[in-house]
């Protein structure tokens, strides 16, 4: 990550303040068994860690997970990641299994839940493979060593005589003696921390790693079985619907909440800053709410999403050079022919299925707190500032999670319940309508991409100059051989005020959905000018092998010809480097002429995530990720005016649905070399490029805005 | 105003005393602890909280108590019977056809209630029929898959 990068998604790595808990005070909470803790180091990244000693806070830095095989024999791994579909829940329990050579099924994964896993920062950023995956491995390794250990001091003969599978220790030279996991634990409490680097298996040695595995909790959640926050059921619970403000920005004036008080069985808060009513049954709450009168003061923001982009622009007061090669100058002077665009996409929603939902129960000495979250060491830390209490009298347990894609952390909702909670001595929950998920959300945020570039005689590329206004850095470094680049990154100076009316933040592949539309529509711009077809100028200008390898794949997985733009075939290409994640993706579209509506009829996406912990889990999530962004690239933007967000429901902020899937081909690279690299963001970063590429190689119109919609496209395609 | 209904849920005879004018996914979430439908927009667009009635998909996130005299809900905690998955449940698992598993109870009722009215659907007609069911993180083609294999284990004699 560089700096800029740093800068824009700071938020990620905001870390909250939390006490120093040491090693032992976890260990204390364990029964018989052995214990391996372990640090992924994933969140000290050098960044975070500067942030982190600026804000004085202190972070058990020796450890952050732990494996246990109990005294049952059952393996259980602690980590503070949650599962919300992208499914670690399964790949992280196979390098587990894997390594310590036990059955899948024996392992049981406890995530989420701050009193019983050590801290984490937060499930985010296509990570938890790539930074908790392999110390996760080394712990396993060091967990058999000390299980081999015991059973050769068990039988007095050496270690190398042993082997191991299923969880049971063989004596090689005489097969018939044998002694499982569950029976060499039994009675024993041995603690020990990982250190150094025991051996791992090699890729080539493993039967459950690498091999397509189904989900472990579609059972639970077929059946209706699997808990969400707001399954959470306790005595005398109370739902919660607090007062909102019709925009943001805007001040209580009035409030008159005498109707509420006189129904039956409802609580009415009515504090300077938390209005809110609680009931028994949440449509009670609902009537109770809606009886509330309030005049409210509306703060003025001058801007709409029609002159968002002119807002941004004119916002700029800060800028800074995230990566460079050559002299963009020299470059110029080298160029045949140059080109200048301006690509501009629009807020979108993370509108996850579960809107965002908690229960808090304030007890006499601590504190139950169920919350859909992606970072439940933060809902920790806001639940414990705000009731002023100390973290460790907060308990957060994170279920089942409804989506997240980023949106999904702390924030003033988790105040409000904790609040709400220790005023009326019960517990609450409170769940975000759909219309507040909308409201609050932290959109990915509106932007604009300033691109100049040119080609010299020989058709290769000689400069790229690349401005990103008001979006993160991530993926923005060209991909392609070019001798004068530069990416800046351009935003307000801090303290100049907000910039967007409402909270912005992290949308599945931060910076990178917008940086790749840009990227890859002005590659397919030049390979046009030329009158190469997309395809052949692609592979001209790539140095890089790998990011070859990955695009040849994907076009041989599609098996069409590709032209020189526009062919009238539909076909659009991008690739991208997210993260180390290389991926190549095609789409073929069909565009209706008359309505400017696509439909996208089929995509491939190759992609090299170096080795591979779950085959099925990654294509899932690749096969999600650009049915995902068919919605983002065509139909999602916020509308809005002021502080005001216009989009309350689906009925209007259309995502993908059922008859706008199109058939996914997903082409798994073997890679097996390179440790294992993200998956559950890469995909959609290129899907607003490869249907603008496909759209142009329709119909000749070239979209410079996204999302593409049908009026849009329409209008481009009567300039003719 | 208070009163007293009888129906059924999951094959259960239920008898409730609840205001008229509460609504069937609220009752179902918090007096009677089916929490298996889930709430998903609360107005009907997102199909999260689909349930059937009398063999009907119905959204329940806005219908009345009132409606349900006398008539037979089924949800997905009920779906299963003696231990047994559903052929539909069973081939959701087989296609991994659901990722975060919100709208899984939603997606599966409503491939019931398509699937008690038309046997054999073909894939554009579940697609007709499952347009309104949304799927955030994405896993359409499975689910459509799903529901064309669940249709042939039942060779057209859904139970």
């Amino acid at each position: 990550m560089n700096k800029s990068e740093y800068l824009f998604e700071m938020e990620e790595f905001n870390l909250p303040e939390i006490s120093h808990l040491n090693r032992r005070d976890f260990l204390k909470q364990f029964g018989g068994g052995i214990i391996i803790s372990f640090s992924t180091g994933e969140f000290f990244p050098a960044q975070a860690q500067q942030n982190r000693r600026r804000r004085g806070n202190q972070y058990p830095t020796d450890l952050n997970a732990y494996l246990r095989i109990g005294e049952d024999g059952q393996v259980s791994c602690f980590t503070g990641k949650i599962e919300m579909g992208q499914g670690i829940i399964t790949s992280l329990a196979q390098m587990l299994a894997e390594e310590l050579e036990v059955p899948l099924d024996s392992v049981d994964m406890v995530m989420g839940d701050t009193k019983l896993c050590p801290y984490d920062g937060s499930t985010t950023g296509s990570r938890s493979t790539k930074y908790f995956g392999p110390p996760l491995r080394r712990a396993a390794a060091e967990a058999k060593t000390v299980l081999l250990q015991l059973a050769a001091e068990h039988w007095g003969i050496p270690e190398k005589r042993l082997l191991v599978k299923n969880g049971i220790i063989i004596d090689k030279e005489n097969r018939n003696t044998k002694i499982s996991y569950a029976q060499i634990v039994k009675g024993k409490k041995i603690t020990r921390k990982l250190k150094g680097e025991p051996k791992i298996k090699h890729h080539s040695t493993h039967t459950i790693s690498g091999k397509a595995t189904y989900r472990s909790d579609s059972l639970q959640k077929v059946t209706g079985d699997a808990k969400f926050a707001g399954d959470i059921r306790l005595p005398g619970m109370l739902y919660a619907k607090v007062l909102r403000p019709p925009s943001h920005g805007a001040k209580l004036k009035s409030v008159d909440v005498t109707a509420a008080q006189n129904m039956k069985g409802t609580k009415v808060i009515n504090e300077s800053d938390l209005v809110a009513v609680l009931h028994e049954n949440p449509e009670q709450a609902e009537i109770a709410l809606n009886s509330i009168k309030a005049e409210w003061i509306e703060k003025e923001y001058n801007v709409d999403n029609k002159t968002i982009f002119e807002h941004l622009q004119k916002s700029v007061s800060l800028s800074n050079v995230s990566a460079e090669n050559g002299n963009l100058d020299d470059g110029k002077k080298l160029a045949a022919k140059s080109f200048e665009s301006i690509y501009l996409n629009h807020y979108v929603a993370h509108s996850p299925s579960e809107p965002y939902t908690l229960v808090v129960d304030v007890g006499t000495n601590e504190v139950n707190v169920w919350a859909s979250t992606q970072a439940p060491f933060r809902v920790r830390s806001t639940v414990a500032g705000t009731l002023n209490l100390p973290v460790e009298k907060v308990r957060v347990i994170t279920p089942f999670v409804g989506c997240g894609f980023g949106g999904k952390k702390s924030g003033q909702q988790v105040e409000e319940a904790a609040r709400l909670s220790k005023l009326t001595r019960r517990p609450v929950q409170l769940a975000w309508t759909r219309k507040e998920e909308f409201f609050y959300d932290a959109f990915r945020p509106a932007a604009v991409i300033k691109m100049k570039s040119g080609l010299n005689k020989s058709g290769k590329i000689i400069y790229w100059d690349f401005e990103i206004i008001f979006t993160g850095s991530r993926s923005s470094t060209p991909i392609y051989n070019i001798p004068h680049y530069r990416v800046t990154s351009s935003r307000s100076k801090r303290g100049s005020g907000p910039v967007h009316p409402f909270n912005t933040g992290a949308w599945r592949g931060p910076g990178s959905n917008t940086n790749v539309f840009a990227m890859e529509s002005q590659t397919d711009i030049m390979a046009q000018t030329v009158g190469m077809d997309p395809l052949s100028f692609r592979l001209k200008n790539l140095a890089d092998e790998r990011m070859k390898r990955v695009l040849k794949a994907a076009a041989d997985k599609f098996d069409r010809s590709f032209s020189k733009g526009p062919s009238g075939k539909g076909y659009g290409i991008a690739c991208t480097d997210y993260l180390n994640t290389y991926l190549a993706t095609i789409a073929e579209v069909k565009v209706d002429k008359k309505t400017g509506e696509v439909k996208v009829e089929r995509i491939v996406c190759a992609q090299d995530m170096g080795e591979i912990i779950n085959p099925q889990g990654a294509t899932i999530q690749i096969e999600g990720g650009l049915t995902m962004g068919i919605g983002s690239a065509l139909t999602e933007e916020i509308q809005f005016k002021g502080g005001k967000v216009l989009d309350e429901n689906f009925d209007t902020y259309e995502i993908t649905k059922f008859s706008s899937a199109p058939k996914i081909d997903v082409v798994l690279i073997d890679n097996p070399e390179l440790a294992p690299q993200g998956c559950g963001e890469p995909a959609i970063t290129t899907t607003g490029a490869v249907i603008a590429n496909a759209i142009y190689d329709a119909v000749g119109v070239r979209m410079f805005e996204l999302p593409m919609t049908p009026e849009k496209i329409l209008k481009e395609l009567k300039k003719g | 105003m208070v009163k007293m209904y009888d129906f059924f849920v999951n094959d259960k005879p239920i008898k409730l005393k609840v205001e008229e004018e509460r609504i069937l996914l609220w009752v179902l979430r918090t007096e009677l602890k089916l929490t298996g439908t889930k709430y998903g927009c609360g107005e009907g667009f997102c199909g999260a909280c689909t349930v059937l009635v009398n063999n009907e998909p119905v959204r329940s996130c806005h219908f009345l108590m009132n409606e349900t005299d006398g008539k037979k809900i089924l949800t997905i905690d009920g779906l299963r019977k003696n231990g047994k998955l559903h052929p539909l449940q069973q081939a959701f698992v087989k296609h991994d056809a659901l990722q975060c598993g919100y709208c899984t109870s939603g997606m599966i009722l409503n491939a019931y209630g398509l699937l008690l009215k038309n046997p054999q659907p073909t894939r554009t007609e579940i697609i007709q029929e499952m347009e309104d069911n949304l799927c955030r993180c994405g896993s359409y083609n499975r689910i459509v898959d799903a529901i064309q294999t669940a249709s042939r284990e039942m060779k057209g004699g859904v139970k």
